[in-house]
């Protein structure tokens, strides 16, 4: 793969777009979690996402990104990259301008931030080796083969489904997988009505308005070029988020009289999710209509979540990202066919919407069921919860031997 | 000697410091508490999710003082802390068996 010229401005972009994306881990969405939890549980998230980027890195090295993106098969890749044994410097990747190492790094702070965001679900009661061992198998065994499937030229590419930076392969996957790890865990001792409120919401803004500029990297970066495409994926994506959060403080504003700025920020988040499929055909008014969409929608799942079913996804990993990012997978084609996107899509719109439903409930099938088997694995390897005397302490000390918030020393 | 221990709404502390300082008393111990009384706790909402919040926030002022200066004080404090709302919080008086002041060795009321 030397024979395509590689491009000075596709590259200049990408690279930039790595960096915004791995600053939607490190720290951005370490803050974001680390402020809904518990002051005596700060860090224990903070450990958590850092170590999941680690242990992701160098496993997507070793294994995930030839299992990704190696070979075409229909289900999975094959070893012909492990290790990324046959990278060389000036190796381009097929269908782009960018040098493979470039393509390699991009997709590898996808691959970080995708097992990250399921840390939400867990947080405050579950064992340190647990999150390690069970992040690094389902990185292999439901986010690599997923993104095979959708943009390593496996069975849902073939079908034509369209995703632009990850709304089945990293929302959906993530979310899915989120509540069935919360559901196995089984809820926190206060679940649900001792529950303790975020200890620093203004950690959450900040979390959530670096998730928000990295966003432009993730999306904007999908479009893997420096041109056209990647400038409308940033318009859309930026104003579903602002429609989204204020379509969220309407919300909270008419149901509880105040609108919050957790609340606000939460919308944030689900509208990125909801436009992140969608940003590659969706226009400007498409983003604004998706965004509105998402925090209705996000909203009632939150609620749903927790009320209805009754799962302790303590940060709402489903119903943000889970629920956003299948919204804007399935809408997609709608947006087109009213005429408010300005993209195409690969077949008729409510062909394509088959298409998109298929990929969604067979990738939340795959997802849960392979999240089930990993998860009684590091059941029976490590086990899953803390003690409950160490689950009352708090994680940061339990777990970590550190402490928060020395005040009043 | 008495110990006069007021717990009061946080944001009343300046003006029961300055009106404590008008009378001339010339130390005081503040520290931020937890409890609750007739005004309980409230609630706070989360992503549509109500938290109990069964602590309230408080402040506690300590004032060690001679007997004789006792009634000026609580009458003061009661005065710059009260808001007539619901949760303004309580005075409470101990006697004082011993007092030092551990730079100089100095004892009761000189220790004050």
């Amino acid at each position: 793969m030397i024979d395509a010229a590689i491009s000075a401005a596709d590259t200049a972009w990408i690279l930039t777009a790595t960096a915004l994306v791995l600053l939607m881990t490190l720290p951005a969405l370490a803050l974001f979690y680390g402020g809904l939890v518990q002051a005596k549980n700060i860090l224990s998230v903070l450990a958590q996402c850092f170590a999941v980027a680690c242990v992701c890195s160098v496993l997507w090295f070793a294994f995930g990104y030839s299992l990704a993106f190696s070979g075409d098969g229909a289900w999975l890749g094959d070893a012909g990259a492990f290790l990324l044994q046959n990278l060389t410097r000036d190796g381009v990747h097929s269908g782009t301008q960018l040098p493979e190492s470039v393509f390699v790094m991009f997709q590898m702070t996808f691959a970080v931030i995708t097992p990250a965001l399921i840390v939400g679900a867990y947080v405050e009661r579950i064992r340190f080796a647990a999150v390690l061992l069970i992040s690094g198998l389902w990185m292999l065994i439901v986010y690599a083969p997923v993104v095979h499937w959708v943009w390593g030229g496996g069975w849902l590419a073939q079908m034509g489904v369209m995703d632009f930076a990850g709304g089945i392969v990293v929302h959906v996957t993530a979310g899915v997988s989120a509540l069935v790890i919360a559901w196995m865990l089984a809820p926190r001792q206060e679940f649900p009505h001792g529950i303790r409120p975020p200890h620093a919401p203004w950690m959450v803004m900040v979390g959530a308005s670096l998730l928000w500029v990295g966003w432009f990297g993730f999306n904007g970066g999908s479009a893997l070029t420096a041109g056209g495409d990647a400038g409308m994926a940033i318009l859309a994506t930026h104003l579903a988020a602002a429609t989204a959060t204020i379509v969220w403080m309407a919300i909270e504003w008419i149901k509880f009289g105040k609108p919050s700025l957790v609340g606000a920020v939460t919308g944030t988040i689900a509208g990125l999710a909801t436009i992140t499929p969608a940003a590659g055909v969706a226009g400007p008014l498409g983003a604004v209509v998706l965004g509105a969409a998402a925090s209705c929608l996000c909203y009632f799942a939150v609620w749903m979540v927790k009320k209805v079913i009754s799962v302790d996804d303590a940060l709402d990993v489903l119903g943000v990202h889970g629920v956003g990012g299948a919204l804007g997978t399935l809408a997609l084609p709608f947006i087109v066919m009213i005429g408010i996107g300005g993209g195409k899509l690969n077949h008729a719109p409510l062909e394509q919407f088959g298409v998109q439903a298929i990929g969604v409930v067979a990738v939340a099938l795959f997802s849960a069921l392979a999240t089930w088997i990993i998860t009684k694995l590091a059941d029976m390897l490590v086990g899953l919860r803390v003690d409950a005397e160490h689950e009352t302490q708090g994680l940061d000390f339990a777990s970590h031997g550190e402490t928060g918030y020395h005040t009043n020393r | 000697m008495k110990l006069v221990t007021a717990i009061i709404q946080p944001h009343r502390l300046d003006t029961v410091r300055e009106a404590l300082t008008a009378l001339g008393i010339n130390g005081m111990t503040v520290t931020e508490v937890r409890g609750y009384g007739r005004q309980k706790g409230h609630t706070e909402i989360y992503r549509g999710a109500e938290y109990t919040i069964s602590f309230t926030p408080k402040l506690k002022v300590e004032v060690a003082l001679g007997d004789d200066r006792v009634d000026e004080v609580i009458g003061a404090i009661t005065q710059a802390a009260r808001t007539g709302k619901i949760g303004d919080g309580k005075i409470f008086v101990v006697d004082l068996a011993a007092a030092l002041r551990v730079r100089t060795g100095e004892t009761g009321d000189d220790a004050l």
